[in-house]
C-alpha cells in the first residue's frame, strides 16, 4: 500500500519445535524489490527456521506472508520457487552427478517438437546463461568436476533464470576465496539492479557492509529491528546482536586475555615424536603439557585436524612414536584415547559430533559411558545430574535435559559436545574449530571456558582458522605446513605478523 | 489422571498393545465370544488365544533380533534359511544321516543347531561390520544360499524324524501353558536384561542415528555390529528349531519362507524407525503378536486363502497409517476443521 515496491512481507511470524523450543515468535520481515537485505543474528537467533518457513521447508505455527500483496503458503521447496522464491544454500543443494546444463534446467527442460528433451538446445541456453555470469564451463561435463564455488555460482544462475522475485543466499561466501565472494557480489549487485529482492545471510560483517542496503536483525526467535546498512554503525550492530552493550562484550575478552596470563606451563603430558600417518601429517613434533593450551594454526589441509585424529587413535601412526604421560602408548581407536584421558571435539559437529535423535542427556553420557564400559552403565538419574550440572555450567540453552540435540542451535550443540568430553574428566582436550558458525556471544564463552580450564590445569590443544582466536587463547602457537610442522611461536613473539610469516613459509 | 494418560500414550509400546487388543476385540465380537473361549484339557490349555500365543513365538523370537539389527540402521533378511539351516542340522543329527557318533542325541542336535546359528550370525556381522558391505546385500548372501546349506545337509530331501524329547520344543507344555512361550520369555528377557542393565541399549541407539560420531565418542562400532548379527543368526536358529519341531522333520524349502519379511514387519509395527535410532524390542514382539493375530483373525473368519495376503495387506495398511504421526496430525486438523464448520453453521 505504502510503496509499489514492497516485493515480500512476513508478518507475526512464528514457530515451535515439540513443546518447548520457540524458534520464532512473532517475527517480522520486509523485502523490497531491487534491494539486497541482511538477515542477522547469533545462532539459534532463527534465521536458519525464517528462511525455513519462507521457502516451504518448515510450516508456519502462525503468521502471514505475502509476495507483492498475494498471500502465500508454499508446502514445499518447489511450490516456493513457482511464486519466485528461490534459495542458494550453504550446502549447494544441486545434483553434483548430474551435467551443469541438467542442473539449470532440471525439471524444465527444453523440449523438441516429439515431446523429447532437446539437449542441443539445453546446452546451448545453459552455456548463454552461464556467459551473463562470466562463467566458462563445459556444461555437458558433470557438476561435480567443478569447485564448490562453481556450483553455487551455477545454482545462483539457476535460480535467476527460473525467474525468481525474491533470491535467498544463506551463507553462501563461507567456503568460497575472496575471488570468488568478489564475482558473487558483482552478480548480486546486477541482479540487484533488474529489480530482484535478495536477502543474505551471513556470519561475516565486513560482507554486510560491502554490499547490503539493509538489515534484519533477529535475537533468541525475536524481531529487533530492520535498519539502513549506512546508519548502522558495527559497534551497534553486535550488541543488537547478542543483546548486550558491546563494551560489555569487549570487557569479556579483555578479561579472558588477562586471565590467559594466569595458565601455568606443566609438565608434558602428550609429546609426538617424528609422528607419520600416510597421506595426512610427515614427521610431527609436538608435545603438549598441562595446563597450556597450545593452538595448531596453518592453512586448510596443511594437517591442522590430521594431527589431532593421528592423537585420538581415529588414524593410526605408520612410523614415529607417540607418548602420553611419558609411557609410549598406540592408539588403535577413540576408546584407547578416551581411556588414557584425551578427548576431541571434532570440526564437524552434524556428522563427527552430535548424536542427532538422541537427547541432551544422553549425548553428554555418552564418552562417559563409553570409557566405563558396556557393563557399568550410569544410571539415568546420575545421567540426569551430570547434564543438569553442565547445562547450568556452560549455561546451555534449553528448557531441559530431555530434548533432541538437533533441536538446539548450533551453539548449543558445541557446548553440548564440550559437556560431553568434560564430563569424562580428560587429561587432555583437543578442540577442532569449537567455535566455527557460532556467534559472537558464545565464541567468547568458549574461549573463556577453554582458558579457565586451562588454569585448572587441563593440556587444550586448540585449532582455528581464525588467528584473532588462537592468539586470545594461546601462548603458544605450532604452525603447519603441508602436512609438517613449519615453526612455533612462544611467549613475546605470539603476534599475527609473526604466524602468517611462519604461514607463508618464509623463515629467509 | 489425564497427563499419566497421555504420558502413557507416549510410550512406543502404547499404540501396538492397543492394536493387539482392538483386533481381540474384533474377532470376539465376530465370532460371538468364542474367539475368547480357553478350554482345558488334560490339564492343557486351549484355545484362539493360546494359539496366537503358541505359532507366534517363532515371529516373536524373530521380531526380537530383528529390532536390534534395524536399531543400527540394518537390516538382516537371511533368519528363514538360517531356520532352514537349524532344522536341518538338527534333524539330521537326531536321523543319525549327520555325525553318526552322537546316536541322534537331541541336546546335541540343538546345540549343534544353535552354533551353526551363531556361524551364520558372524558371517552376516562380518561381511557388515568389517567388509563394509550394505546389510541388505550381505545378509542377501545367505538368503540364497542357506537354503542350498540346509539341502547340502539333507541331500536335498523332506527329513521325517521320531523323537518325543525333539516335539517337545514346540508342542510341549509346562503348567499347562504350551513351551514355546517359555523359550520367548527366556530369550527376550533375556534381552530385555541385557539392553537396560547395561549400556547396550544406549550404544545401539547412538550408532543407529550416527555410526561415525558414535565411533567418535569412543563406541566400538564394529563390534556391536558383529554381537547383533550375532544375536539375530543365534535367535533364528531358535525359531528354526522351533518350527522344525512343529512339523516333526524338516522341510529345507518351505522351512521359515519369507518370514523375514513378517519380523520387519513386526518391527515397524512396533514402532521402531527402519532407519536406525530409536527402538523397542518389546514393542516389536507385540508387533510379532498383532502379525500372527492377523493370520489367526482372517482364519477365524473363515477368509478364504486366496484373499489372506490382500487382507493382510489392507490391515498392514491401516495400522501404518495409525503409526504416522503426519497422517495423524492432518487427520486432527481435518476434523478440527469439520468441527469449526459446524460450529459455524
Amino acid at each position: 500500500m505504502s510503496s509499489q515496491t514492497k516485493l515480500l512481507t512476513m508478518k507475526g511470524i512464528s514457530k515451535s519445535f515439540g513443546k518447548a523450543v520457540v524458534a520464532l515468535d512473532d517475527v517480522q520481515f520486509e523485502l523490497e524489490a531491487g534491494e539486497i537485505h541482511a538477515l542477522l543474528g547469533e545462532n539459534g537467533a532463527g534465521k536458519s527456521t525464517l528462511i525455513k518457513v519462507l521457502t516451504g521447508v518448515e510450516e508456519r505455527d502462525k503468521g502471514e506472508v505475502e509476495l507483492e500483496g498475494k498471500k502465500i503458503y508454499p508446502k514445499s521447496t518447489n511450490e516456493a520457487q513457482q511464486v519466485g522464491i528461490s534459495t542458494v544454500y550453504q550446502e549447494v543443494n544441486l545434483c553434483p552427478n548430474l551435467s551443469v546444463a541438467e542442473n539449470i534446467y532440471i525439471g524444465r527442460a527444453p523440449r523438441t517438437k516429439m515431446g523429447a528433451i532437446d539437449w542441443n538446445a539445453m546446452a546451448k541456453n545453459a552455456q548463454e546463461l552461464l556467459e551473463k555470469f562470466d562463467l566458462k564451463l563445459d556444461v555437458n561435463k558433470s557438476l561435480d568436476n567443478y569447485s564448490v564455488a562453481v556450483q553455487q555460482m551455477v545454482a545462483i544462475a539457476r535460480a535467476s533464470d527460473i525467474q525468481a522475485k525474491v533470491l535467498i543466499l544463506d551463507e553462501p561466501t563461507s567456503s568460497l576465496s575472496k575471488v570468488e565472494v568478489d564475482k558473487l557480489f558483482d552478480i548480486m549487485k546486477r541482479l540487484r539492479s533488474e529489480g530482484m529482492g535478495i536477502i543474505f545471510v551471513t556470519h561475516f560483517l565486513d560482507q554486510v557492509y560491502e554490499v547490503t542496503d539493509r538489515i534484519t536483525v533477529l535475537r533468541n526467535g525475536h524481531y529487533v529491528g530492520t535498519y539502513k546498512t549506512s546508519d548502522l554503525p558495527r559497534v551497534e550492530l553486535v550488541s543488537k546482536m547478542i543483546g548486550k552493550d558491546y563494551a560489555v562484550l569487549n570487557q569479556t575478552l579483555q578479561k579472558g586475555q588477562s586471565d590467559k596470563e594466569k595458565t601455568k606451563t606443566g609438565d608434558v603430558f602428550v609429546s609426538m615424536k617424528n609422528v607419520t600417518h600416510q597421506g595426512s601429517i610427515n614427521n610431527m613434533d609436538l608435545s603438549i603439557a598441562k595446563g597450556e593450551v597450545l593452538g595448531l594454526s596453518g592453512l586448510l589441509g596443511s594437517g591442522r585436524s590430521e594431527t589431532a585424529r593421528v592423537l585420538f587413535g581415529i588414524d593410526q601412526v605408520t612410523g614415529g612414536e607417540l607418548e602420553i604421560n611419558g609411557e609410549k602408548v598406540h592408539l588403535s581407536h577413540p576408546l584407547d584415547a578416551i581411556r588414557k584421558d584425551l578427548a576431541f571435539c571434532p570440526e564437524n559437529r552434524k556428522t563427527e559430533g552430535i548424536i542427532g535423535d538422541l537427547s541432551i542427556r544422553d549425548n553428554i553420557a555418552l564418552a562417559l559411558q563409553a570409557k566405563k564400559g558396556l557393563f557399568k552403565k550410569i544410571s539415568k538419574k546420575e545421567a540426569q545430574k551430570i547434564a543438569d550440572e553442565y547445562i547450568k555450567k556452560l549455561e546451555i540453552k534449553t528448557p531441559d535435559a530431555d530434548q533432541l540435540i538437533k533441536n538446539l542451535s548450533g551453539g548449543n550443540q558445541q557446548k553440548v559436545i564440550l559437556a560431553r568430553w568434560l564430563a569424562t574428566e580428560p587429561e587432555l582436550l583437543m578442540l577442532d574449530e569449537p567455535t566455527r558458525g557460532i556467534d559472537i556471544g558464545t565464541k567468547a564463552e568458549i574461549q573463556k571456558i577453554v582458558i579457565d580450564l586451562a588454569a585448572e590445569g587441563m593440556a587444550v590443544l586448540f585449532i582455528s582458522s581464525e588467528l584473532d582466536e588462537e592468539l586470545r587463547c594461546c601462548r603458544r602457537i605450532v604452525v603447519l605446513k603441508d602436512m609438517e610442522k613449519a615453526g612455533e611461536v612462544t611467549g613475546e613473539d605470539v603476534n599475527e605478523a609473526a604466524v602468517m610469516h611462519i604461514m607463508a613459509g618464509g623463515n629467509d | 489422571m489425564k497427563s499419566k494418560l497421555s504420558k502413557l500414550s507416549q510410550n512406543q509400546a502404547f499404540w501396538p498393545v492397543m492394536i493387539f487388543l482392538a483386533i481381540i476385540l474384533f474377532n470376539t465380537i465376530m465370532t460371538g465370544g468364542e474367539f475368547l473361549k480357553i478350554t482345558i484339557v488334560d490339564g492343557h490349555f486351549y484355545g484362539r488365544i493360546i494359539d496366537i500365543f503358541r505359532n507366534g513365538g517363532k515371529l516373536m523370537i524373530l521380531a526380537a533380533g530383528m529390532t536390534m539389527v534395524l536399531a543400527t540402521g540394518g537390516t538382516d533378511i537371511s533368519v528363514g534359511s538360517v531356520m532352514a539351516i537349524s532344522g536341518a542340522i538338527a534333524c539330521s543329527v537326531i536321523k543319525g544321516n549327520l555325525l553318526p557318533g552322537l546316536n541322534g542325541s537331541v541336546a546335541m542336535a540343538i546345540i549343534l543347531a544353535v552354533c551353526a546359528g551363531i556361524l551364520c550370525g558372524l558371517w552376516n556381522g562380518f561381511l557388515v561390520s568389517k567388509i563394509k558391505i550394505q546389510p541388505i546385500v550381505a545378509t542377501m548372501i545367505l538368503l540364497v544360499a542357506g537354503r542350498g546349506i540346509a539341502q547340502l545337509i539333507t541331500n536335498g530331501k523332506i527329513i521325517t524324524i521320531t523323537s518325543d524329547a525333539y516335539y517337545f520344543i514346540n508342542g510341549g507344555y509346562i503348567l499347562g501353558l504350551p513351551f514355546p512361550l517359555y523359550i520367548v520369555i527366556f530369550l527376550v528377557g533375556l534381552l530385555l536384561i541385557f539392553v537396560t542393565k547395561t549400556a547396550f541399549g544406549l550404544f545401539l541407539e547412538s550408532i543407529g542415528c550416527n555410526p561415525l560420531a558414535s565411533k567418535f565418542a569412543g563406541i566400538k562400532v564394529d563390534i556391536y555390529l558383529l554381537a547383533i548379527y550375532t544375536i539375530s543368526g543365534a535367535f533364528a536358529s531358535v525359531a528354526g528349531l522351533i518350527e522344525s519341531a512343529g512339523i516333526k522333520g524338516a522341510d529345507c524349502n518351505n522351512a521359515g519362507l519369507n518370514i523375514e519379511l513378517d519380523a520387519i514387519l513386526a518391527v515397524a509395527i512396533g514402532g521402531t524407525n527402519l532407519m536406525g535410532g530409536r527402538f523397542s524390542i518389546f514393542s516389536s514382539v507385540i508387533g510379532a503378536l498383532i502379525v500372527q493375530s492377523i493370520t489367526t483373525t482372517v482364519l477365524a473368519l473363515g477368509v478364504p486363502a486366496a484373499y489372506i495376503r490382500v487382507l493382510k495387506a489392507v490391515l498392514i495398511i491401516v495400522i501404518c497409517l495409525s503409526q504416522s504421526s503426519k497422517f495423524k496430525l492432518s487427520l486432527g486438523k481435518m476434523l478440527a476443521g469439520k468441527r469449526k464448520e459446524a460450529a459455524a453453521v
